[in-house]
Protein backbone atom coordinates (compact mmCIF):
# COMPACT_ATOMS: atom_id res chain seq x y z
CA UNK A 1 0.00 0.00 0.00
CA UNK A 2 2.75 2.39 0.80
CA UNK A 3 4.78 1.58 -2.51
CA UNK A 4 1.25 2.01 -4.30
CA UNK A 5 0.75 5.35 -2.67
CA UNK A 6 4.27 6.32 -3.27
CA UNK A 7 3.72 5.66 -7.17
CA UNK A 8 0.71 7.66 -7.91
CA UNK A 9 2.16 10.63 -5.51
CA UNK A 10 5.15 10.69 -7.88
CA UNK A 11 2.60 10.61 -11.14
CA UNK A 12 0.57 12.90 -9.94
CA UNK A 13 1.64 15.10 -7.69
CA UNK A 14 1.75 15.53 -3.75
CA UNK A 15 -1.97 16.98 -3.73
CA UNK A 16 -3.59 15.02 -6.00
CA UNK A 17 -1.67 11.75 -5.81
CA UNK A 18 -3.69 10.70 -2.05
CA UNK A 19 -7.29 11.98 -3.57
CA UNK A 20 -6.80 9.87 -6.44
CA UNK A 21 -5.60 6.88 -4.63
CA UNK A 22 -8.57 6.88 -2.53
CA UNK A 23 -11.18 7.41 -5.69
CA UNK A 24 -9.39 4.51 -7.70
CA UNK A 25 -9.53 2.20 -4.66
CA UNK A 26 -13.11 3.00 -3.63
CA UNK A 27 -13.66 2.28 -7.80
CA UNK A 28 -12.53 -0.93 -7.24
CA UNK A 29 -13.85 -2.05 -3.92
CA UNK A 30 -17.51 -0.87 -5.96
CA UNK A 31 -16.72 -3.03 -9.00
CA UNK A 32 -15.60 -5.85 -6.26
CA UNK A 33 -19.25 -5.95 -4.82
CA UNK A 34 -21.17 -5.04 -8.11
CA UNK A 35 -19.89 -6.98 -10.38
CA UNK A 36 -20.29 -10.53 -7.99
CA UNK A 37 -23.40 -9.10 -7.50
CA UNK A 38 -24.49 -8.91 -10.64
CA UNK A 39 -23.19 -12.61 -11.53
CA UNK A 40 -25.25 -12.98 -9.00
CA UNK A 41 -28.38 -12.13 -10.10
CA UNK A 42 -27.85 -13.56 -13.10
CA UNK A 43 -27.49 -17.06 -11.75
CA UNK A 44 -30.47 -16.43 -9.12
CA UNK A 45 -32.73 -16.31 -12.14
CA UNK A 46 -31.14 -19.61 -13.19
CA UNK A 47 -31.82 -20.83 -9.96
CA UNK A 48 -35.65 -19.87 -9.72
CA UNK A 49 -36.00 -21.34 -13.21
CA UNK A 50 -34.58 -24.39 -11.83
CA UNK A 51 -36.07 -24.50 -8.69
CA UNK A 52 -39.71 -23.64 -9.73
CA UNK A 53 -39.34 -26.01 -12.40
CA UNK A 54 -38.27 -28.41 -10.24
CA UNK A 55 -40.97 -28.24 -7.65
CA UNK A 56 -43.55 -28.75 -10.82
CA UNK A 57 -41.16 -32.24 -11.59
CA UNK A 58 -40.01 -30.27 -14.57
CA UNK A 59 -36.23 -30.24 -15.56
CA UNK A 60 -35.82 -26.53 -16.45
CA UNK A 61 -33.31 -24.81 -18.52
CA UNK A 62 -30.68 -27.52 -19.54
CA UNK A 63 -29.83 -26.70 -22.86
CA UNK A 64 -27.72 -23.98 -22.79
CA UNK A 65 -23.65 -24.84 -22.47
CA UNK A 66 -20.37 -23.49 -22.38
CA UNK A 67 -18.09 -24.37 -25.48
CA UNK A 68 -20.63 -27.59 -25.77
CA UNK A 69 -19.65 -28.94 -22.06
CA UNK A 70 -22.01 -31.40 -21.35
CA UNK A 71 -22.16 -31.55 -17.70
CA UNK A 72 -22.29 -27.09 -17.68
CA UNK A 73 -25.87 -27.85 -19.53
CA UNK A 74 -27.75 -25.10 -18.26
CA UNK A 75 -25.08 -22.99 -16.75
CA UNK A 76 -24.86 -20.43 -20.27
CA UNK A 77 -29.09 -19.78 -20.10
CA UNK A 78 -28.44 -15.92 -18.04
CA UNK A 79 -25.82 -15.29 -20.58
CA UNK A 80 -28.02 -16.29 -23.39
CA UNK A 81 -30.79 -14.45 -21.93
CA UNK A 82 -28.40 -10.98 -21.46
CA UNK A 83 -27.66 -11.16 -24.91
CA UNK A 84 -31.13 -11.26 -26.38
CA UNK A 85 -31.95 -8.54 -24.00
CA UNK A 86 -29.24 -6.26 -25.00
CA UNK A 87 -29.52 -6.83 -28.86
CA UNK A 88 -33.58 -5.97 -28.38
CA UNK A 89 -35.05 -2.75 -29.43
CA UNK A 90 -35.89 -0.36 -25.77
CA UNK A 91 -39.56 0.97 -27.47
CA UNK A 92 -40.23 4.37 -26.46
CA UNK A 93 -44.16 4.95 -26.56
CA UNK A 94 -45.68 7.66 -28.52
CA UNK A 95 -47.45 8.99 -25.68
CA UNK A 96 -44.63 8.88 -23.00
CA UNK A 97 -42.53 10.72 -21.37
CA UNK A 98 -39.41 10.07 -22.94
CA UNK A 99 -37.16 12.01 -20.09
CA UNK A 100 -38.79 10.14 -16.87
CA UNK A 101 -39.06 6.69 -19.00
CA UNK A 102 -35.73 6.65 -19.26
CA UNK A 103 -35.25 7.51 -15.83
CA UNK A 104 -37.10 5.39 -14.07
CA UNK A 105 -35.18 2.29 -14.54
CA UNK A 106 -32.00 3.66 -13.58
CA UNK A 107 -33.53 5.32 -10.09
CA UNK A 108 -34.94 1.78 -9.46
CA UNK A 109 -31.51 -0.04 -9.92
CA UNK A 110 -29.69 2.47 -8.33
CA UNK A 111 -30.74 2.90 -4.87
CA UNK A 112 -30.48 -1.47 -4.96
CA UNK A 113 -27.00 -1.60 -5.90
CA UNK A 114 -26.13 1.47 -3.58
CA UNK A 115 -27.37 -0.02 -0.30
CA UNK A 116 -24.65 -2.90 -0.94
CA UNK A 117 -22.05 0.19 0.16
CA UNK A 118 -23.17 -0.81 4.33
CA UNK A 119 -23.30 -4.41 4.19
CA UNK A 120 -20.11 -5.97 6.18
CA UNK A 121 -19.28 -9.28 4.58
CA UNK A 122 -17.16 -10.51 7.41
CA UNK A 123 -15.01 -8.29 10.52
CA UNK A 124 -12.75 -6.52 7.82
CA UNK A 125 -15.08 -6.82 4.31
CA UNK A 126 -17.29 -3.74 4.49
CA UNK A 127 -17.11 -0.45 2.13
CA UNK A 128 -18.60 1.96 3.99
CA UNK A 129 -18.57 1.34 8.11
CA UNK A 130 -20.89 3.95 8.96
CA UNK A 131 -22.80 4.54 12.33
CA UNK A 132 -25.62 4.88 10.41
CA UNK A 133 -25.47 2.19 8.67
CA UNK A 134 -29.14 1.01 9.11
CA UNK A 135 -30.73 4.00 8.77
CA UNK A 136 -28.71 4.21 5.31
CA UNK A 137 -30.42 0.73 4.32
CA UNK A 138 -34.20 2.38 4.99
CA UNK A 139 -33.27 4.89 3.03
CA UNK A 140 -32.03 3.61 0.15
CA UNK A 141 -34.52 0.57 0.04
CA UNK A 142 -37.70 3.17 0.22
CA UNK A 143 -35.91 5.31 -2.70
CA UNK A 144 -36.82 2.19 -5.08
CA UNK A 145 -40.56 2.51 -5.41
CA UNK A 146 -39.89 6.05 -6.83
CA UNK A 147 -38.23 4.29 -9.86
CA UNK A 148 -41.70 2.16 -10.24
CA UNK A 149 -44.32 5.00 -9.62
CA UNK A 150 -42.00 7.29 -12.31
CA UNK A 151 -42.22 4.63 -14.25
CA UNK A 152 -45.85 3.67 -14.55
CA UNK A 153 -46.63 7.13 -14.92
CA UNK A 154 -44.16 7.68 -17.44
CA UNK A 155 -45.57 5.03 -19.72
CA UNK A 156 -48.74 6.12 -20.39
CA UNK A 157 -50.48 2.80 -20.19
CA UNK A 158 -54.04 2.35 -17.93
CA UNK A 159 -52.31 -1.29 -16.89
CA UNK A 160 -48.69 0.47 -16.05
CA UNK A 161 -50.60 3.11 -14.26
CA UNK A 162 -52.47 0.44 -12.12
CA UNK A 163 -49.34 -1.81 -11.45
CA UNK A 164 -48.04 1.56 -9.97
CA UNK A 165 -50.96 2.19 -7.59
CA UNK A 166 -50.84 -1.41 -6.27
CA UNK A 167 -46.91 -1.16 -5.88
CA UNK A 168 -47.19 2.33 -3.94
CA UNK A 169 -49.01 1.54 -1.67
CA UNK A 170 -48.34 -2.11 -0.73
CA UNK A 171 -44.84 -0.65 -0.45
CA UNK A 172 -45.63 2.09 1.49
CA UNK A 173 -47.38 -0.33 4.19
CA UNK A 174 -44.82 -2.89 4.31
CA UNK A 175 -41.85 -0.66 5.16
CA UNK A 176 -43.98 0.56 8.36
CA UNK A 177 -43.70 -3.16 9.59
CA UNK A 178 -40.28 -4.01 8.49
CA UNK A 179 -39.35 -0.51 9.90
CA UNK A 180 -41.30 -1.61 13.38
CA UNK A 181 -38.92 -4.89 12.85
CA UNK A 182 -35.64 -3.96 12.22
CA UNK A 183 -36.54 -0.98 15.55
CA UNK A 184 -36.61 -4.26 17.87
CA UNK A 185 -33.40 -5.24 16.43
CA UNK A 186 -31.92 -1.82 17.01
CA UNK A 187 -33.16 -1.99 20.77
CA UNK A 188 -31.02 -5.41 21.14
CA UNK A 189 -28.31 -4.28 19.80
CA UNK A 190 -27.82 -0.69 20.89
CA UNK A 191 -26.12 0.41 17.49
CA UNK A 192 -27.15 1.23 14.13
CA UNK A 193 -23.80 0.19 12.70
CA UNK A 194 -24.23 -3.17 10.73
CA UNK A 195 -21.16 -4.52 11.95
CA UNK A 196 -21.90 -3.88 15.76
CA UNK A 197 -25.33 -5.78 15.07
CA UNK A 198 -23.66 -9.14 13.85
CA UNK A 199 -20.95 -8.29 16.38
CA UNK A 200 -24.17 -7.97 19.33
CA UNK A 201 -25.30 -11.87 18.36
CA UNK A 202 -21.74 -13.22 19.17
CA UNK A 203 -21.19 -15.75 22.11
CA UNK A 204 -20.11 -18.91 20.88
CA UNK A 205 -23.51 -20.69 19.09
CA UNK A 206 -26.83 -19.95 17.19
CA UNK A 207 -28.50 -19.65 20.35
CA UNK A 208 -27.14 -15.96 20.60
CA UNK A 209 -28.14 -14.93 17.40
CA UNK A 210 -31.38 -12.05 16.99
CA UNK A 211 -33.17 -15.23 15.67
CA UNK A 212 -34.17 -16.35 19.15
CA UNK A 213 -35.62 -14.10 21.02
CA UNK A 214 -37.10 -11.94 17.67
CA UNK A 215 -38.52 -15.32 15.90
CA UNK A 216 -41.59 -13.43 15.02
CA UNK A 217 -39.70 -9.86 14.24
CA UNK A 218 -38.09 -12.38 11.82
CA UNK A 219 -40.94 -13.47 10.17
CA UNK A 220 -42.35 -10.30 10.02
CA UNK A 221 -39.62 -8.79 8.33
CA UNK A 222 -38.63 -11.54 5.70
CA UNK A 223 -42.44 -11.68 4.64
CA UNK A 224 -42.22 -7.68 4.66
CA UNK A 225 -39.13 -8.10 2.61
CA UNK A 226 -40.67 -10.73 -0.24
CA UNK A 227 -43.30 -7.85 -0.09
CA UNK A 228 -41.38 -4.88 -0.41
CA UNK A 229 -39.73 -6.64 -3.65
CA UNK A 230 -42.85 -7.97 -5.35
CA UNK A 231 -42.00 -11.21 -5.40
CA UNK A 232 -45.01 -13.66 -5.20
CA UNK A 233 -47.24 -13.97 -3.09
CA UNK A 234 -47.43 -10.41 -3.19
CA UNK A 235 -46.73 -9.63 -7.03
CA UNK A 236 -49.84 -8.03 -7.08
CA UNK A 237 -47.70 -5.28 -8.89
CA UNK A 238 -46.91 -7.07 -11.94
CA UNK A 239 -50.02 -9.36 -11.69
CA UNK A 240 -49.45 -11.16 -14.92
CA UNK A 241 -53.08 -12.68 -15.32
CA UNK A 242 -54.61 -9.03 -14.40
CA UNK A 243 -52.69 -6.08 -15.66
CA UNK A 244 -50.56 -8.05 -18.02
CA UNK A 245 -46.89 -7.08 -16.15
CA UNK A 246 -47.76 -3.84 -14.17
CA UNK A 247 -45.34 -1.02 -14.24
CA UNK A 248 -42.96 -2.81 -16.70
CA UNK A 249 -46.05 -3.80 -19.12
CA UNK A 250 -44.30 -0.71 -22.13
CA UNK A 251 -40.63 -1.25 -20.96
CA UNK A 252 -38.55 -3.75 -23.57
CA UNK A 253 -34.82 -4.97 -24.17
CA UNK A 254 -32.13 -3.66 -21.59
CA UNK A 255 -34.82 -1.20 -19.86
CA UNK A 256 -37.08 -4.00 -19.03
CA UNK A 257 -33.79 -6.21 -17.92
CA UNK A 258 -32.35 -2.93 -16.05
CA UNK A 259 -35.97 -3.66 -13.73
CA UNK A 260 -34.84 -7.00 -13.59
CA UNK A 261 -31.72 -7.00 -12.11
CA UNK A 262 -33.08 -4.54 -9.63
CA UNK A 263 -35.87 -6.74 -8.49
CA UNK A 264 -33.26 -9.57 -7.90
CA UNK A 265 -30.57 -7.42 -6.19
CA UNK A 266 -33.59 -6.48 -3.96
CA UNK A 267 -34.03 -9.98 -3.46
CA UNK A 268 -30.15 -10.56 -2.40
CA UNK A 269 -30.42 -7.71 -0.38
CA UNK A 270 -33.10 -8.15 1.45
CA UNK A 271 -31.99 -11.83 2.26
CA UNK A 272 -28.47 -10.85 3.47
CA UNK A 273 -29.61 -8.17 5.87
CA UNK A 274 -32.19 -10.51 7.31
CA UNK A 275 -29.23 -12.80 7.56
CA UNK A 276 -27.29 -9.68 9.05
CA UNK A 277 -29.49 -8.88 11.47
CA UNK A 278 -31.07 -12.60 12.50
CA UNK A 279 -28.78 -14.92 11.66
CA UNK A 280 -25.81 -13.53 13.02
CA UNK A 281 -24.54 -12.48 9.92
CA UNK A 282 -20.87 -13.67 9.20
CA UNK A 283 -21.01 -15.96 12.36
CA UNK A 284 -20.70 -19.50 12.48
CA UNK A 285 -23.78 -21.26 13.74
CA UNK A 286 -21.32 -23.20 16.78
CA UNK A 287 -18.15 -22.02 17.88
CA UNK A 288 -15.92 -25.16 17.34
CA UNK A 289 -12.72 -25.98 15.46
CA UNK A 290 -14.52 -27.04 12.02
CA UNK A 291 -17.05 -24.70 11.65
CA UNK A 292 -14.78 -21.68 12.35
CA UNK A 293 -12.34 -22.48 10.18
CA UNK A 294 -14.66 -21.76 7.45
CA UNK A 295 -14.18 -18.11 6.27
CA UNK A 296 -16.68 -15.05 7.33
CA UNK A 297 -18.19 -14.55 4.16
CA UNK A 298 -18.97 -17.96 3.43
CA UNK A 299 -20.95 -18.61 6.23
CA UNK A 300 -22.78 -15.08 5.36
CA UNK A 301 -23.06 -16.69 1.33
CA UNK A 302 -24.68 -19.90 3.08
CA UNK A 303 -27.25 -17.73 4.66
CA UNK A 304 -27.80 -15.86 1.88
CA UNK A 305 -28.72 -18.52 -0.27
CA UNK A 306 -30.77 -20.61 2.12
CA UNK A 307 -33.32 -17.51 2.58
CA UNK A 308 -32.92 -16.75 -1.87
CA UNK A 309 -34.04 -20.19 -1.95
CA UNK A 310 -36.94 -19.26 0.44
CA UNK A 311 -37.92 -16.69 -1.54
CA UNK A 312 -37.92 -18.87 -4.43
CA UNK A 313 -39.99 -21.56 -2.40
CA UNK A 314 -42.92 -19.03 -1.58
CA UNK A 315 -43.15 -18.28 -5.12
CA UNK A 316 -43.68 -21.94 -6.24
CA UNK A 317 -45.90 -22.45 -3.34
CA UNK A 318 -48.20 -19.67 -2.75
CA UNK A 319 -50.42 -18.45 -4.75
CA UNK A 320 -50.92 -14.43 -5.31
CA UNK A 321 -52.63 -12.93 -2.31
CA UNK A 322 -55.65 -10.60 -3.25
CA UNK A 323 -55.28 -7.12 -2.87
CA UNK A 324 -57.43 -6.24 0.01
CA UNK A 325 -55.63 -9.13 1.89
CA UNK A 326 -52.51 -7.56 1.13
CA UNK A 327 -53.18 -4.83 2.84
CA UNK A 328 -55.22 -6.59 5.74
CA UNK A 329 -52.08 -8.46 6.68
CA UNK A 330 -49.64 -5.16 6.18
CA UNK A 331 -52.02 -3.45 8.93
CA UNK A 332 -54.02 -5.58 10.84
CA UNK A 333 -51.31 -8.33 11.58
CA UNK A 334 -48.37 -6.75 11.17
CA UNK A 335 -48.05 -3.54 12.46
CA UNK A 336 -50.19 -4.52 15.51
CA UNK A 337 -47.25 -8.04 16.25
CA UNK A 338 -44.34 -5.39 16.03
CA UNK A 339 -45.55 -2.96 18.16
CA UNK A 340 -46.62 -5.25 20.64
CA UNK A 341 -43.49 -7.07 20.47
CA UNK A 342 -41.26 -3.32 20.83
CA UNK A 343 -43.18 -3.11 24.04
CA UNK A 344 -42.31 -6.42 25.61
CA UNK A 345 -38.81 -6.18 24.81
CA UNK A 346 -38.47 -2.93 26.22
CA UNK A 347 -40.39 -3.89 29.32
CA UNK A 348 -38.08 -6.68 29.17
CA UNK A 349 -34.59 -4.62 29.17
CA UNK A 350 -35.94 -2.28 31.94
CA UNK A 351 -36.09 -5.17 33.71
CA UNK A 352 -33.13 -4.63 36.80
CA UNK A 353 -29.72 -6.58 35.77
CA UNK A 354 -30.06 -9.59 37.99
CA UNK A 355 -33.04 -10.82 35.65
CA UNK A 356 -30.85 -9.78 32.74
CA UNK A 357 -27.87 -12.05 33.86
CA UNK A 358 -30.58 -15.24 34.16
CA UNK A 359 -29.69 -18.00 31.80
CA UNK A 360 -31.84 -17.70 29.06
CA UNK A 361 -31.79 -13.66 28.77
CA UNK A 362 -27.90 -13.17 29.28
CA UNK A 363 -27.53 -14.95 25.64
CA UNK A 364 -28.68 -11.70 24.29
CA UNK A 365 -28.68 -8.61 26.67
CA UNK A 366 -25.02 -7.75 27.75
CA UNK B 1 -65.61 -21.91 19.91
CA UNK B 2 -62.76 -24.51 20.22
CA UNK B 3 -62.44 -24.66 16.31
CA UNK B 4 -62.32 -21.30 15.88
CA UNK B 5 -59.69 -21.00 18.22
CA UNK B 6 -57.82 -23.73 16.72
CA UNK B 7 -57.92 -22.15 12.96
CA UNK B 8 -56.73 -18.90 14.67
CA UNK B 9 -53.27 -20.32 15.50
CA UNK B 10 -53.44 -22.79 13.07
CA UNK B 11 -53.41 -19.75 11.05
CA UNK B 12 -51.44 -17.67 13.22
CA UNK B 13 -48.59 -19.49 13.61
CA UNK B 14 -48.16 -20.19 9.87
CA UNK B 15 -49.17 -24.35 10.09
CA UNK B 16 -50.69 -23.95 7.02
CA UNK B 17 -48.38 -22.12 4.87
CA UNK B 18 -45.79 -24.63 6.03
CA UNK B 19 -47.75 -27.83 4.80
CA UNK B 20 -47.90 -26.21 1.40
CA UNK B 21 -44.24 -25.58 1.74
CA UNK B 22 -43.63 -29.42 2.52
CA UNK B 23 -45.62 -30.31 -0.48
CA UNK B 24 -43.66 -28.80 -2.79
CA UNK B 25 -40.50 -29.45 -0.94
CA UNK B 26 -41.33 -33.00 -1.39
CA UNK B 27 -42.08 -32.07 -4.86
CA UNK B 28 -38.47 -30.48 -5.58
CA UNK B 29 -37.16 -34.32 -5.31
CA UNK B 30 -39.53 -36.46 -7.05
CA UNK B 31 -38.57 -38.02 -10.06
CA UNK B 32 -38.90 -35.88 -12.71
CA UNK B 33 -41.39 -36.85 -15.96
CA UNK B 34 -40.50 -34.48 -18.77
CA UNK B 35 -39.30 -36.00 -21.81
CA UNK B 36 -36.12 -34.98 -23.35
CA UNK B 37 -37.58 -34.43 -27.00
CA UNK B 38 -34.93 -34.41 -29.15
CA UNK B 39 -33.07 -37.44 -27.47
CA UNK B 40 -36.45 -38.91 -26.09
CA UNK B 41 -39.54 -39.24 -27.69
CA UNK B 42 -43.10 -40.43 -26.98
CA UNK B 43 -44.19 -43.72 -28.35
CA UNK B 44 -46.50 -42.97 -31.48
CA UNK B 45 -49.36 -44.49 -32.76
CA UNK B 46 -49.97 -46.16 -36.29
CA UNK B 47 -52.73 -44.06 -36.85
CA UNK B 48 -50.67 -40.71 -36.45
CA UNK B 49 -51.54 -38.02 -38.52
CA UNK B 50 -48.29 -36.10 -39.49
CA UNK B 51 -47.16 -34.80 -42.43
CA UNK B 52 -49.10 -36.14 -45.86
CA UNK B 53 -47.63 -38.04 -48.61
CA UNK B 54 -48.68 -39.60 -52.22
CA UNK B 55 -48.26 -42.93 -52.65
CA UNK B 56 -47.69 -45.44 -56.03
CA UNK B 57 -47.76 -48.90 -56.43
CA UNK B 58 -45.65 -51.17 -56.41
CA UNK B 59 -44.90 -50.98 -60.16
CA UNK B 60 -44.21 -47.24 -59.97
CA UNK B 61 -47.91 -45.78 -61.66
CA UNK B 62 -48.83 -43.16 -58.84
CA UNK B 63 -52.42 -43.91 -56.56
CA UNK B 64 -54.21 -40.41 -57.24
CA UNK B 65 -57.22 -40.95 -59.98
CA UNK B 66 -58.26 -37.03 -59.30
CA UNK B 67 -61.34 -38.14 -57.91
CA UNK B 68 -61.38 -34.70 -55.50
CA UNK B 69 -62.81 -36.03 -52.74
CA UNK B 70 -60.02 -35.18 -50.65
CA UNK B 71 -60.92 -31.54 -52.53
CA UNK B 72 -64.49 -32.03 -51.21
CA UNK B 73 -64.19 -32.98 -47.80
CA UNK B 74 -61.47 -31.15 -46.44
CA UNK B 75 -62.68 -28.91 -43.79
CA UNK B 76 -59.77 -26.30 -44.01
CA UNK B 77 -60.09 -25.78 -48.09
CA UNK B 78 -56.06 -26.79 -47.77
CA UNK B 79 -56.38 -28.98 -50.79
CA UNK B 80 -56.19 -27.50 -54.76
CA UNK B 81 -56.45 -30.16 -57.15
CA UNK B 82 -56.07 -29.38 -60.52
CA UNK B 83 -57.03 -32.88 -63.47
CA UNK B 84 -56.37 -33.64 -66.98
CA UNK B 85 -56.30 -36.75 -69.37
CA UNK B 86 -53.31 -38.54 -69.77
CA UNK B 87 -51.84 -39.97 -73.03
CA UNK B 88 -53.46 -43.37 -71.68
CA UNK B 89 -56.82 -42.10 -71.88
CA UNK B 90 -56.56 -42.41 -67.72
CA UNK B 91 -57.18 -39.21 -65.65
CA UNK B 92 -54.67 -37.51 -63.59
CA UNK B 93 -53.81 -34.79 -61.39
CA UNK B 94 -51.23 -32.06 -63.06
CA UNK B 95 -51.34 -30.05 -59.71
CA UNK B 96 -51.54 -31.45 -55.88
CA UNK B 97 -51.31 -28.82 -53.84
CA UNK B 98 -51.40 -29.01 -49.59
CA UNK B 99 -51.36 -26.14 -47.69
CA UNK B 100 -50.01 -27.25 -44.58
CA UNK B 101 -50.55 -24.00 -42.59
CA UNK B 102 -54.27 -24.18 -43.74
CA UNK B 103 -54.04 -28.24 -42.39
CA UNK B 104 -55.81 -28.90 -39.35
CA UNK B 105 -54.43 -32.96 -39.41
CA UNK B 106 -58.19 -34.12 -39.23
CA UNK B 107 -57.33 -37.11 -41.69
CA UNK B 108 -60.41 -36.98 -43.57
CA UNK B 109 -58.80 -36.74 -46.92
CA UNK B 110 -56.98 -40.13 -45.70
CA UNK B 111 -60.08 -41.26 -44.88
CA UNK B 112 -61.89 -40.52 -48.06
CA UNK B 113 -59.59 -41.25 -50.30
CA UNK B 114 -60.76 -45.03 -52.82
CA UNK B 115 -56.95 -45.95 -53.39
CA UNK B 116 -55.00 -44.90 -50.59
CA UNK B 117 -53.20 -42.35 -52.42
CA UNK B 118 -53.10 -39.18 -49.69
CA UNK B 119 -52.08 -40.53 -46.39
CA UNK B 120 -50.69 -38.80 -43.38
CA UNK B 121 -47.33 -39.80 -42.00
CA UNK B 122 -45.55 -40.26 -39.05
CA UNK B 123 -43.19 -37.38 -39.60
CA UNK B 124 -43.84 -34.88 -37.17
CA UNK B 125 -40.73 -33.02 -37.40
CA UNK B 126 -40.80 -30.80 -40.47
CA UNK B 127 -40.24 -26.91 -40.73
CA UNK B 128 -40.50 -24.03 -43.21
CA UNK B 129 -37.92 -21.40 -43.45
CA UNK B 130 -39.84 -18.77 -45.38
CA UNK B 131 -43.05 -17.92 -46.32
CA UNK B 132 -44.64 -20.16 -49.03
CA UNK B 133 -42.18 -23.29 -47.91
CA UNK B 134 -45.21 -24.94 -46.02
CA UNK B 135 -47.66 -25.09 -49.50
CA UNK B 136 -46.10 -28.69 -50.69
CA UNK B 137 -46.57 -29.66 -54.32
CA UNK B 138 -47.56 -33.14 -55.84
CA UNK B 139 -43.86 -33.62 -56.35
CA UNK B 140 -43.05 -32.82 -52.97
CA UNK B 141 -45.87 -34.83 -51.54
CA UNK B 142 -44.71 -37.92 -54.34
CA UNK B 143 -40.86 -37.75 -52.88
CA UNK B 144 -42.50 -38.21 -49.01
CA UNK B 145 -44.28 -41.05 -50.09
CA UNK B 146 -41.52 -43.02 -51.92
CA UNK B 147 -38.69 -41.92 -49.31
CA UNK B 148 -41.46 -43.42 -46.40
CA UNK B 149 -43.19 -46.65 -48.21
CA UNK B 150 -41.99 -48.44 -46.24
CA UNK B 151 -43.05 -47.34 -42.81
CA UNK B 152 -46.59 -46.05 -44.60
CA UNK B 153 -46.85 -49.95 -45.61
CA UNK B 154 -46.04 -51.18 -42.34
CA UNK B 155 -48.22 -48.83 -40.51
CA UNK B 156 -51.41 -49.24 -42.51
CA UNK B 157 -51.18 -53.22 -42.09
CA UNK B 158 -50.82 -52.62 -38.26
CA UNK B 159 -54.16 -50.81 -38.75
CA UNK B 160 -55.69 -52.79 -41.28
CA UNK B 161 -58.06 -54.70 -39.24
CA UNK B 162 -59.94 -51.81 -37.45
CA UNK B 163 -60.54 -49.79 -40.76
Amino acid sequence: MEYVQQLFEQFFGIEWGGALLILTRNLALILLIVLPLLLGVAYLTLAERKIIAYMQIRVGPNRVTFFGIPWLAGWGQPIADAVKAIMKEIIIPSGANKFLFVLAPVLTIAPALAAWAVVPFSPEIVLADINAGLLYILAMTSMGVYGIIIAGWASNSKYAFLGTMRTAAQVVSYELAMGFALVCVLMMSESLNLSDIVKGQQGGSFLNWYLIPLFPMFLVYFISGVAETNRAPFDVAEGESEIVAGFHVEYSGMAFTVFFLAEYSNMILVASLASIMFLGGWLPPIDIIPFTLIPGFIWLLLKIAFLLFCFLWFRATFPRYRYDQIMRLGWKVFIPITLAWIILLGGIMQLPPSFLNLWPLNLWFH
Amino acid sequence: MIDRIKSFFSTFLLFELLKGMMLTGRYLFARKITVHFPEEKTPQSPRFRGLHALRRYANGEERCIACKLCEAVCPALAITIDSEQREDNTRRTTRYDIDLTKCIFCGFCEESCPVDAIVETHILEYHGEKRGDLIYTKDMLLAVGDRYEEKIAQDREADANYR
